[in-house]
């Protein structure tokens, strides 16, 4: 008999659809309070980093170049205090096969898809991650349906969003593109229950431990190269994966006393399911509509428990502008060479900023850089925005930037100041949810260790947070 | 008239904004979730017809035909006057204050 296919029952049927398409039951590492235990989930890729850096070697993937900006570097000089300004370093993740770092996350994941006999593979995104399992697919010889969130009501896509599905569809994959609206899980659901293909998710642990391999890289470079660990490691925060692997593969390395801080475009104020605001947004990730709800609630994915837990590991948050990242990305062509991003530069902003507040020999690295393409550029974004009715003008983006009415450049560099988001709300925020999700009254010892891991805070904190 | 084995996109609703029980923003309330693919066309058919389609992955999707031949056309957008004046500004300021 043919399973119903309409939304109550599809989704009803979530569990064991997830359970089928990630080869994966998590319901072992559950504790059945608040707890899980990630580790376990962690190691259940049954992959080593060795064995993830082999797998990727094979299929176009990793040791990317560790480009030294230094014109940026002496520009950031020029607007901080004597002394100051630190050597900003950017990892070139466009250089794997699919042109970001996502290509990492796919090559764990679409092989072992092929290890467990799976005829293709599947992934929700809008981003770069849609082209880098399409690309692994390729190589690796599976199919592969990408499901993106594309256009608003009235057919207009996101140049940006087209950019990446015209290339999925050059490596070969199917591409579905929906209206703006969570329900494009239901399709999501649907497609695979039907082909049984495997689910390469942003969130699994074998994306997750993809991303190692790149702090490990970062550590390593950085000691050949300067003969020591980075002082500061800058990601550009959205879904988390980024922050989650990159300080992972740094712990590895042995990198204990790097700072790492995570970067996104405040775009407070938009809401992301909205279909009129779909089209406002002059950049498609890297920003807080993702970066935030990521950070405090992680479990709201397309798997059980999500492996990019971003709280873990990050020291400090913080935001830069839409105009800062658009200036900044033309910085980079201009002064560096390099035509890269835009969205991935938000770490690039923000380390612009930050590099002023270290001393001159110290050293910051911006975890990757992506590629750049029709739609996917600073000119098509800005052309896109003004015929939208936003308002594009030079000023002081701190002050005057309203996300969804204008795009505020910096009226020079010295105006690319980022802002200190507050860490401990968001903190604050995961441990409450966690124990409201959980249902539970009373956490257990467990619990209160386990949300002390999740927020990189202790006992006392949580307790604090619980009134405890 | 578009004929069986062109390559074709097409376009279906997937639910009625009357459907959506998610927790949506008023605007997107008012909304269908629709959805597009393209594939090989399964039968001779003209634009706005229901038909049937073959993807890239081998799987058969029904929609309304609308579009035969369908090809990108994103693009570097329209020219954008302050992205000249970043780069004079950039210029200025590292290689032309020391004059």
């Amino acid at each position: 008999m043919a399973l119903a296919k309409d939304y109550d029952s599809v989704m009803g049927r979530s569990n064991d659809i997830m359970k089928e398409a990630l080869g994966l039951d998590y319901n072992e590492f559950e504790s059945g309070s608040v707890a899980f235990d990630y580790e376990a989930l962690m190691k259940a890729t049954g992959y080593t980093l060795d064995e993830v850096a082999k797998i990727q070697s094979r299929t176009g993937v990793g040791n990317t170049p560790l480009l030294e900006l230094r014109n940026i570097t002496a520009l950031a000089r020029k607007y901080a205090k004597p002394g100051y300004g630190a050597r900003i370093f950017a990892k070139d993740e466009a250089a794997n096969a699919s042109g970001s770092f996502k290509a990492r996350r796919a090559a764990c994941a679409v092989a072992h898809a092929k290890k467990l006999g799976y005829k293709g593979v599947i992934a929700a995104t809008s981003g770069n991650y849609g082209a880098a399992v399409a690309s692994q697919a390729a190589m690796q010889g599976l199919d592969c349906i990408i499901v993106q969130e594309c256009y608003d009501s009235h057919g207009v896509g996101q140049p940006e969003i087209v950019e990446k599905a015209r290339k999925c569809e050059a490596f070969g994959a199917e591409v579905i593109q929906l209206t703006v609206g969570p329900e494009l899980f239901y399709t999501f659901l649907s497609v695979l229950e039907d082909t049984g293909y495997f689910n390469a998710s942003l969130y699994s642990p074998f994306g997750i431990a993809g991303i190692e391999t790149l702090g490990y890289e970062i550590a390593m470079q950085c000691r050949e190269k300067l003969g020591k660990d980075p002082d500061m490691v800058v990601c550009t925060n959205a879904g988390g994966g980024m922050m989650t692997g990159t300080a992972r593969g740094l712990l590895k390395a042995g990198c204990t006393n790097t700072q790492m801080v995570a970067a996104s475009i405040d775009l407070t104020g938009l809401h992301m399911a909205s279909d009129t605001q779909f089209n406002k947004k002059s950049c498609t990730t890297g920003h807080t509509g993702f970066g935030v709800p990521y950070a405090t609630d992680p479990d709201h994915s397309d798997v059980p428990r999500s492996a990019a837990r971003p709280l873990r590991y990050m020291d400090r948050y913080v935001t830069v502008k839409q105009g800062d990242v658009m200036y900044m990305t033309e910085a980079l062509a201009n002064l560096e060479g390099i035509e890269r991003g835009p969205a991935g530069n938000t770490a690039l902003a923000a380390a612009f900023s930050l590099a002023q507040e270290l001393p001159e020999d110290a050293v910051i690295v911006i975890s990757e850089t992506e590629y750049t393409g029709a739609g996917k550029h600073i000119q098509p974004q800005l052309s896109f925005a003004r015929d939208n009715g936003i308002d594009i003008r030079f000023g002081d983006p701190n002050k005057e930037d309203k996300p969804g009415v204008n795009i505020i450049l910096p009226k020079d560099p010295g105006y690319i100041k980022h802002e200190e988001a507050d860490i401990n709300h968001f903190r604050q925020s995961l441990i409450k949810k966690s124990v409201k999700k959980a249902g539970v009254e009373v956490p257990t010892q467990e619990d209160l260790e386990f949300l002390a891991a999740e927020t990189k805070t202790d006992v006392e904190f949580v307790k604090k947070t619980l009134g405890l | 008239m578009a004929k069986k084995g062109d390559w074709v996109r097409i376009h279906s609703v997937v639910l009625k904004a009357e459907e959506r029980t998610a927790k949506l923003p008023e605007d997107t309330k008012k909304c269908d979730l629709e959805m597009w693919t393209k594939g090989f066309l399964q039968e001779d058919a003209e634009i706005g017809d229901e038909v049937t389609v073959k993807t890239a992955v081998g799987r058969l999707e029904k929609g309304t035909l609308i579009e035969v031949g369908p090809y990108y056309t994103h693009s570097y957008g329209k020219f954008v006057p302050e992205i000249i004046e970043i780069d004079k500004q950039l210029r200025e300021i590292m290689f032309g204050g020391d004059k």
